[in-house]
């Protein structure tokens, strides 16, 4: 088997291939800086929590209409806003903090969302919904994750400075009149309307990962925000390749594939990153004279 | 700057509380247009709460803070040793730099004009040749001296300080106390909440001290008085749980 038969064939030859590539390295764009801002806002495991938000709300839009790109779409990005402001503001308004409201949020939607699934759909919708299906995206689906894609990138251009200074120091932003109740908010929007494009790919539980994977990894990439969210972008995007490919040559799910890849290049990152991964701590380089 | 154009506070029996627990205690009073005042106090006084009150991050139980002169987002407010997150990916240009917000705003562009101004700042704080630098490579008080190049770049009318020199030398103290002082002879109402009473004693006019309930409040050499100083640690730090509701009558 050539490298060409390995590596290129495989999108040359299905049209499946090359669709799941397209909608993999949309996700990607877009998933990498969110990713980032999750990581700097120390908020990785909200993006989990979010991912599960939505499976109640994609859920009953199964059951209403079975798999309508339409009607599970808005019924996740419903869902999601809905446990987004709904923790957030009882973590505002009672002594529970964020991260406890928002596990309570979480599990109870987990547990709705197989519910719902189960009462009209066997177990092999469920899985679809729980682990997506990339290999299968039709048009719709490629249009709404590119679309969410740019809607995100245009977002972040837009509120780049509000967010990177509501993320570092949230009580200048409001000493100096800054609407940083309104950026947090939209940020969250972006977060969920990207869980929501990715699980028709990725699955709700999957989709996480090519979100917050690169994003942890980039850190061992740059110290930049800038550099993180374009080392994050690149790592999603090979992990989807290395992901396919592996799913294509031996048979494997491909989700699975996709967030292990990035799972393999975020562990070579801890090992071997430019910024205190563990080789950087092996070598001891010499100090400077001051 | 005039100093009839700096902003005054006018407190009028104020309280402020954690739940219902009084931190500051019915304390009335005027910061003057263009004064600088010394906050001290014990721990657990209610001088950050008083500063946050002014800010506006806390509102009061009853009574009224009023500022005149400056809008709530004019003022330029410095936190206790923050919880800012120093491994943040920021070079300490761009952190000073978020001292020019209400001019640049979220959209504006910064341009050559601004960033000269930056590093003018910069340079101010003795920071020069740090520019690229990540805040996480700077140690503390080094850190604080860019918290600082952004409270120069707000150019604000006024600076309310919460223990600025806590964990900083002496160099650096005396370097930041002459920047604070011109603010004040620049005509800027500044109110600094500190705990070295020789600091305040050479440098700084006007003094409230204060122990939940005002103490005194005047020139520095009037109020830290040894009477006065005794009557502020007798303050009783813990909360009294079982405490009765403050009947006394609003002035």
């Amino acid at each position: 088997m050539t490298a060409y038969d390995l590596l290129v064939g495989p999108f040359v030859e299905f049209g499946f291939m090359r669709r799941a590539l397209i909608g993999c390295v949309a996700l990607s764009l877009s998933g990498g800086p969110i990713g980032v801002f999750l990581v700097l806002r120390r908020m990785s495991l909200m993006g989990d929590v979010m991912a599960h938000a939505i499976l109640p709300g994609a859920a009953i839009g199964f059951l209403l209409s079975g798999f309508s790109l339409f009607a599970m779409t808005l019924g996740g990005v419903v869902a999601g806003l809905a446990v987004a402001l709904g923790a957030g503001a009882i973590a505002r308004s009672t002594p529970l903090r964020e991260d406890a409201s928002f596990a309570a949020f979480y599990l109870v939607s987990l547990g709705l969302g197989v519910l719902i699934v189960s009462l009209k759909g066997s177990n092999i919708d469920l899985l679809h919904v729980l682990f997506g299906n990339v290999l299968a995206l039709d048009d719709p689906a490629l249009y709404l994750i590119a679309g969410i894609a740019t809607v995100t990138l245009l977002t972040l251009a837009l509120i780049y400075r509000l967010l990177v200074a509501e993320c570092f120091d949230p009580g200048f932003l409001q000493s100096v009149g800054g609407a940083g109740g309104l950026v947090h908010f939209l940020f969250l929007a972006l977060v969920v309307l990207n869980l929501v494009g990715g699980f028709n790919a990725l699955g709700t539980l999957m989709v996480v990962g090519l979100i917050i994977l690169p994003a942890a990894s980039a850190q061992f990439w740059s110290e930049t925000v800038a550099g993180r969210i374009m080392a994050a972008v690149a790592i999603g995007m090979v992990s989807s390749l290395i992901g396919l490919l592996v799913s294509f040559h031996t048979q494997v799910p491909t989700s699975p594939a996709i967030i292990l890849a990035a799972g393999v290049i975020h562990a070579g990152s801890i090992l071997v990153g430019r910024h205190g991964s563990f080789l950087r701590q092996m070598l001891r380089t010499r100090h400077l004279r001051g | 700057m005039l100093r009839s154009q700096a902003p005054s506070i006018q407190c009028t029996d104020v309280t402020l509380s954690y739940r219902r627990h009084p931190a500051v205690h019915h304390l009335s009073g005027v910061f003057a247009p263009g004064s600088f005042t010394a906050l001290v106090g014990p721990n657990g006084a209610g001088k950050s709460t008083l500063l946050k009150g002014m800010v506006g991050l806390i509102k009061p139980d009853s009574g009224r803070i009023q500022i005149q002169g400056a809008g709530r987002n004019e003022i330029a407010y410095l936190p206790q040793q923050s919880a800012l997150d120093r491994s943040f990916p920021m070079r300490v240009i761009d952190l000073a730099a978020m001292g020019l917000w209400r001019k640049t705003g979220p959209f504006r562009r910064i341009g050559k004009a601004e960033l000269a101004e930056v590093e003018a700042a910069i340079a101010a704080v003795g920071l020069s040749g740090f520019e690229d630098r990540n805040v996480g490579t700077l140690s503390g008080g080094q850190f604080q001296r860019v918290l600082f190049a952004r409270l120069l770049l707000q150019n604000a009318r006024l600076i309310l300080l919460d223990e600025p020199f806590t964990a900083i030398d002496d160099r650096t103290t005396e370097e930041l106390l002459a920047l604070i002082c011109r603010w004040h002879q620049e005509g800027r109402t500044v109110i600094a909440v500190l705990h070295d009473f020789d600091v305040v004693r050479e440098n700084i006019p006007e003094t409230l001290l204060i122990a939940r309930e005002p103490v005194a409040w005047g020139a520095t050499s009037a109020v830290l008085t040894d009477a006065n100083l005794a009557r502020a640690r007798r303050l009783q730090e813990a909360f009294d749980d079982d405490a009765e509701l403050c009947e006394r009558p609003a002035a």
